[in-house]
C-alpha cells in the first residue's frame, strides 16, 4: 500500500531566510500526526507548502504515490488536500453556511455534506445563517474545520488547532476531532504538548525548519522533546577530544 | 424643476452600470483600472462602427459588443493587469494611465475626431416621450435605459449572492489565499471579474452613445463619473451603486438649470464633500475605504455590526 | 532637523556633476548661437524636466502618485493671467503665481494627504477639474474660449525669448540642485521610508503629514513655476490645455521610462520624452498611442526605467542617494 503522503526532501524559503530545510517525512493513510515546535520552526511554512500556498524550492510532495509539487492550491484541494489555515481564513461578510459551501462545491464529492459535517460538529447547526465574522474564536475555528473537511479531504491539515481557544472550546474541539480519527489521514500543528501526545497517533517536532523528532508519542520521552523543542542535538554532539 | 429631478433619475442608471464594472474590479481584483472610462468609449464606438459599417442591426451590434467586451476584458486581466498587479499599488495605476493613453489616441487614429452617436440608428426612440400628469413628458429612451440598468445590476446582485461563481467571485475578493483552500482558482475568478466589468464599461458606453455623443476623448470624464457614484454611494454595495449614480445624475441635472458648467462642477464638490465626510470619519481613514468595496457589494442590512 | 548624514561621492559622480556643471554653462550662452527654434524647442524641454523632477519627488520619493498635478500647472497659468491683468510686471509675477499656487496646495493638503493611495490619485484630478470649472467662471478666461498673455507681446519677441529661455533655464537648474539637496536632508530619508511603508515610518516617529505635507507643497510650486513659464511662452491660456490630465500622462511618462525613484531618471526620461517628440511628435494620435503603448511596456517588463537596465547590467546608479543617505 502506497502511503497517504509522501514528503521527500522539502525546502521552503522566505526571501533569503530558509523557513523549511530538507523535511523528508512518509506519512500512512488514517495516521494522525502531530506537529509540534517553537515559533518560527517553521511549522505553518511546512503546512502551507503541503497544501500549495507555498512553493517549494526544492524537494517532492507525493499524494497517495501521485506527485502534487506542482499544482496550485485550488488543484490540490480537488487532489484530496485541505488545511484549516492559521488564523482561520473565514470570509467574514458571508455566512457560515455559505463559507462551507464554497469549500462543498468546489472540493471533491464524497461522504461529508453539509449535514454530516453538522454531526461531526454539532455547534455548527445554529450558526449557519450567521455572517462568519462575528463568530467566537471557538466558533471561527469550527467552522475552518468544517470548511476543510466538507472538501472530502483523504489527507486534512490544521494549523495551530487550540491556539487563542479557551480551554472549554479546545475540549470541545478535540471531542469533534475524535469522531475523525479512521476517516481521514490527519497533521495538525499544536502548542499544548500534553493535547499533542494525548491525541496522536505520531509525533514530529521541527526546530529550525528541520525536523527533529519523529515517532509514537508513547516511545518518546519528556527530554527527548524537550532537546528537540530547543534544537539541541545532544546524540550528535561531537565530544571535545 | 420636478422634470431635471425626473431626468436626474434616469440619468443615475447610466451612471450606476458605468460604476458597477469599476467597483467590481477594485472590489474583486483590487485593480483601480483607470482606463474604465476609454473602455467604454471603445465599447460605444466599436458597436457605432458595427451598425454604421457592416450595417448590422443595432440590437444585433449591441450584442456582438458586449461579447467582444466581455473577451477584451477577460484577455486584458490575463496578459495585462495579472502582470501589473504584481508590482504593488504604482504599477497598476501607471499601466491603466497608459492604457487609457494608447486607447484614446488609438480610437482618435482608427475612428476619427468626430463626436458620434447612436441616435441616428435607434428611430424615433431618440426623441419618442411619454405625457405624465402635470404636464411633465419623460423620454422613452431614458426610461428604457433606466430599466435595464436596474435590470442588469439585479442581474448582477443575484449572481453573486446565489451562484457558486458569485460565491467563488465575493471569497476571492475577501480573500483570495483562501478561497484557493476552498478549491476557488482566484485567477479564473479574477479574469470572470474583469470581463464582467468591462462588459458593463460597454454598456454603459453603448448607453452614452445612444442618448448623447461620443468622441475618442470621452473616457476620462467617464472615468471620474463612474468614481464619483461609486464614492458618493458609499461602500459600493450594488444598492450604494444605483442610488450613488442616482445622487450623480440628479445633482447634475439639477446644476444644470443654473449652467450647463455648473452641472459637472456640482457633481465634483458632492463628490469631494462625501469623500471629505466620510474620511473625517476615523473608521474609513483606517481601512483604506474603497478597497472593501466588493465586500459590500454583498453587505446585508443583518451584517451591519462592521463598520465599513 | 538634524541632517541626515551622507557619504561623500564617489569619483563617477563628481565628474558627472562636474560635466553637468559645464552644460548648464554651455546652455546659459546658447542663445546667443543657436536659432530661435532651438531657443524655443529647448524652453520646453527645461519645462518637461521641471515637471519629470518634480512629479518623482512627489511619487517617486513620498509615494504620493497623484495624477492631479494639472491642477498646479494650470494655476500656476491662470494666476499668472491674474496678475499680469492687474498690471504687474509679467517675467517677476511668474515666480509670485508659483508662490500662490504654492500656498493653494497648502491648503488642499489637509485634505487630500490623508487619502489612500487610489482614492489619492482619482481625488487629485477631480480636484484638478474643479479648478477648471471654477476658473473657468473668471470671466478674463471666458470659459473654453480661454485668453493670452497679451502683456508679453508689448515686449520684443527676441528679448522676450532670451529672457524665458534664461528663467527656464535658471529654475531648472535651481530645481534639479534644489531637490538633490533636499534629498540628502533628514526629509529625503524620511519620505522614503514613508513611500516604503508609512506605517512602520510613523511608528518610528517620523511625522509623516509634515513630511508628506512639505514634499507636496514643493512639488506643487515647482510645477506651477514650470506651468507658468510654459504659459509665458505659449501665450494662450486655455482651460482645458492648461489644466489638462495629459500633463499628468507626460510627466508619468518620463518618470517611468527614465526610473522611478531615482535621481537621474526623470531627466532621462524627459530627455527621451523630448526626442520621441521631436523624432515622432508628426504621427499625432498615432505618436501618442505609442506613447501610451510605451509606458505598459515600461510598467509591466521595465518599472524601474533605464535607470534600472543600468542596475540589471551591475552598474552603479549615477548620483544615486540610495547608497549615501544615512538616517
Amino acid at each position: 500500500m502506497t502511503d497517504a503522503l509522501t514528503l521527500t526532501n522539502l525546502s521552503g524559503r522566505h526571501g533569503q531566510l530558509q523557513a523549511v530545510k530538507g523535511v523528508s517525512l512518509r506519512l500512512a493513510a488514517k495516521e494522525v500526526l502531530a506537529v509540534i515546535g517553537a515559533n518560527g520552526a517553521g511549522k505553518t511554512t511546512l503546512m502551507r507548502m503541503i497544501s500549495g500556498l507555498h512553493p517549494a524550492a526544492e524537494g517532492e510532495i507525493l499524494l497517495h504515490g501521485a506527485p502534487v509539487t506542482s499544482l496550485p492550491a485550488h488543484a490540490r484541494l480537488k487532489a484530496g488536500i485541505a488545511l484549516s489555515p492559521e488564523g482561520r481564513r473565514l470570509f467574514g461578510d458571508m455566512t457560515v453556511a455559505e463559507n462551507l459551501q464554497i469549500a462543498a462545491e468546489n472540493g471533491r464529492k464524497g461522504d461529508w455534506s453539509m449535514a454530516t459535517v453538522c454531526d461531526a460538529l454539532p455547534q455548527l447547526t445554529a450558526l449557519l445563517h450567521r455572517p462568519a465574522g462575528g463568530l467566537s474564536g471557538g466558533q471561527r475555528q469550527a467552522v475552518a474545520i468544517a470548511r476543510a473537511l466538507i472538501s472530502n479531504p483523504s489527507v486534512m491539515l490544521l494549523d495551530e488547532v487550540s491556539l487563542g481557544l479557551s480551554p472549554a472550546a479546545v475540549e470541545g474541539l478535540y471531542q469533534s476531532l475524535e469522531t475523525l480519527r479512521g476517516h481521514v489521514t490527519l497533521i495538525l500543528v499544536e502548542q499544548d504538548l500534553t493535547r499533542a501526545m494525548a491525541f496522536c497517533s505520531r509525533l514530529i517536532c521541527m526546530a529550525e525548519g528541520k525536523l527533529e523528532l519523529d515517532g509514537p508519542p508513547a516511545t518518546l520521552t519528556r527530554q527527548q522533546i524537550t532537546d528537540a523543542y530547543f534544537g539541541i542535538h545532544k546524540a550528535k554532539e561531537p565530544s571535545h577530544a | 424643476m420636478l422634470d431635471s429631478l425626473i431626468q436626474g433619475i434616469l440619468l443615475g442608471g447610466y451612471y450606476a452600470v458605468l460604476a458597477a464594472g469599476l467597483s467590481l474590479m477594485f472590489g474583486v481584483v483590487r485593480f483601480i483600472n483607470l482606463a474604465h472610462g476609454d473602455m467604454a468609449v471603445l465599447g460605444a464606438l466599436s458597436a457605432l462602427w458595427l451598425v454604421q459599417s457592416l450595417g448590422l442591426g443595432v440590437p444585433l451590434a449591441i450584442v456582438i459588443t458586449l461579447l467582444g467586451m466581455a473577451a477584451l476584458g477577460w484577455l486584458m486581466q490575463r496578459f495585462i493587469f495579472e502582470r501589473a498587479l504584481a508590482g504593488g499599488f504604482l504599477v497598476p495605476i501607471l499601466t491603466t494611465i497608459g492604457l487609457g493613453a494608447a486607447l484614446q489616441n488609438g480610437m482618435f487614429a482608427v475612428f476619427g475626431s468626430n463626436t458620434k452617436s447612436l441616435g441616428a440608428h435607434i428611430g424615433s426612440l431618440s426623441w419618442a416621450s411619454w405625457q405624465l400628469p402635470g404636464g411633465i413628458y419623460v423620454g422613452q429612451l431614458p426610461v428604457y435605459m433606466f430599466v435595464t440598468a436596474v435590470l442588469v445590476l439585479g442581474a448582477l446582485h443575484l449572481t453573486l449572492t446565489r451562484t457558486a461563481f458569485g460565491r467563488a467571485l465575493r471569497a476571492t475578493s475577501s480573500d483570495a489565499e483562501a478561497a484557493s483552500l476552498c478549491g476557488v482558482d482566484p485567477r479564473r475568478v479574477q479574469r470572470g471579474a474583469a470581463a464582467i466589468a468591462v462588459a458593463l464599461a460597454g454598456l454603459a458606453g453603448i448607453f452614452l452613445a445612444m442618448r448623447a455623443q461620443v468622441t475618442p476623448f470621452s473616457g476620462p470624464m467617464m472615468l471620474i463619473f463612474a468614481f464619483e457614484a461609486v464614492v458618493i454611494g458609499g461602500i459600493g454595495s450594488l444598492r450604494g451603486t444605483l442610488i450613488g449614480g442616482i445622487i450623480l445624475g440628479v445633482v447634475q441635472s439639477l446644476g444644470a438649470l443654473l449652467s450647463p458648467q455648473i452641472s459637472i462642477l456640482a457633481g465634483h464638490l458632492v463628490f469631494l464633500a462625501v469623500l471629505g465626510w466620510r474620511l473625517s470619519q476615523l473608521a474609513a481613514a483606517e481601512r483604506g475605504g474603497w478597497r472593501l468595496a466588493l465586500r459590500a457589494l454583498t453587505h446585508k442590512p443583518d451584517v451591519t455590526g462592521r463598520k465599513a | 532637523m538634524t541632517p541626515a548624514q551622507v557619504l561623500p561621492m564617489n569619483t563617477k559622480d563628481r565628474r558627472l556633476v562636474g560635466l553637468a556643471c559645464l552644460a548648464v554653462l554651455g546652455l546659459a550662452t546658447l542663445p546667443w548661437l543657436g536659432s530661435a527654434l532651438i531657443v524655443d524647442k529647448l524652453i520646453y524641454l527645461f519645462i518637461l524636466v521641471m515637471f519629470a523632477v518634480m512629479w518623482n519627488l512627489l511619487a517617486g520619493y513620498a509615494g504620493l502618485v497623484s495624477v492631479g498635478q494639472q491642477a498646479f500647472i494650470g494655476l500656476g497659468g491662470y494666476a499668472l493671467i491674474r496678475l499680469v491683468d492687474a498690471g504687474l510686471p509679467p517675467f517677476v509675477m511668474i515666480f509670485v503665481a508659483a508662490i500662490g499656487a504654492g500656498a493653494v496646495a497648502w491648503l488642499l493638503s489637509w485634505f487630500v494627504l490623508r487619502m489612500k493611495a487610489g482614492e489619492f490619485a482619482i481625488a487629485t484630478w477631480v480636484i484638478a477639474e474643479t479648478i477648471r470649472s471654477l476658473v473657468m467662471f473668471d470671466p478674463i478666461v471666458q470659459g473654453e474660449t480661454g485668453t493670452s498673455l497679451l502683456a508679453l507681446n508689448a515686449y520684443d519677441p527676441d528679448l522676450r525669448r532670451l529672457v524665458l529661455y534664461l528663467l527656464a533655464l535658471a529654475s531648472m537648474v535651481v530645481m534639479v540642485w534644489g531637490t538633490w539637496v533636499l534629498l540628502q536632508r533628514r526629509i529625503g530619508a524620511e519620505s522614503q521610508a514613508i513611500r516604503d511603508d508609512e506605517d512602520a515610518a510613523a511608528s518610528v516617529g517620523i511625522s509623516t503629514f509634515r513630511v508628506k505635507q512639505r514634499i507636496y507643497v514643493i512639488a506643487a510650486i515647482g510645477c506651477a513655476l514650470a506651468g507658468a513659464l510654459w504659459l509665458a511662452s505659449a501665450i494662450t491660456f486655455q482651460p482645458r490645455t492648461s489644466f489638462g490630465v495629459q500633463w499628468s500622462v507626460f510627466m508619468l511618462f518620463m518618470v517611468l521610462v527614465g526610473g522611478i525613484g531615482t535621481f537621474i531618471g526623470p531627466i532621462l526620461g524627459a530627455l527621451v520624452f523630448f526626442g520621441l517628440q521631436e523624432l515622432f511628435g508628426d504621427f499625432g494620435a498615432w505618436y501618442l498611442a505609442g506613447v501610451g503603448g510605451l509606458a505598459i511596456f515600461f510598467a509591466l517588463y521595465l518599472p524601474n526605467g533605464i535607470v534600472g537596465l543600468w542596475l540589471d547590467r551591475g552598474k552603479d546608479e549615477p548620483l544615486s542617494l540610495r547608497k549615501r543617505l544615512r538616517m
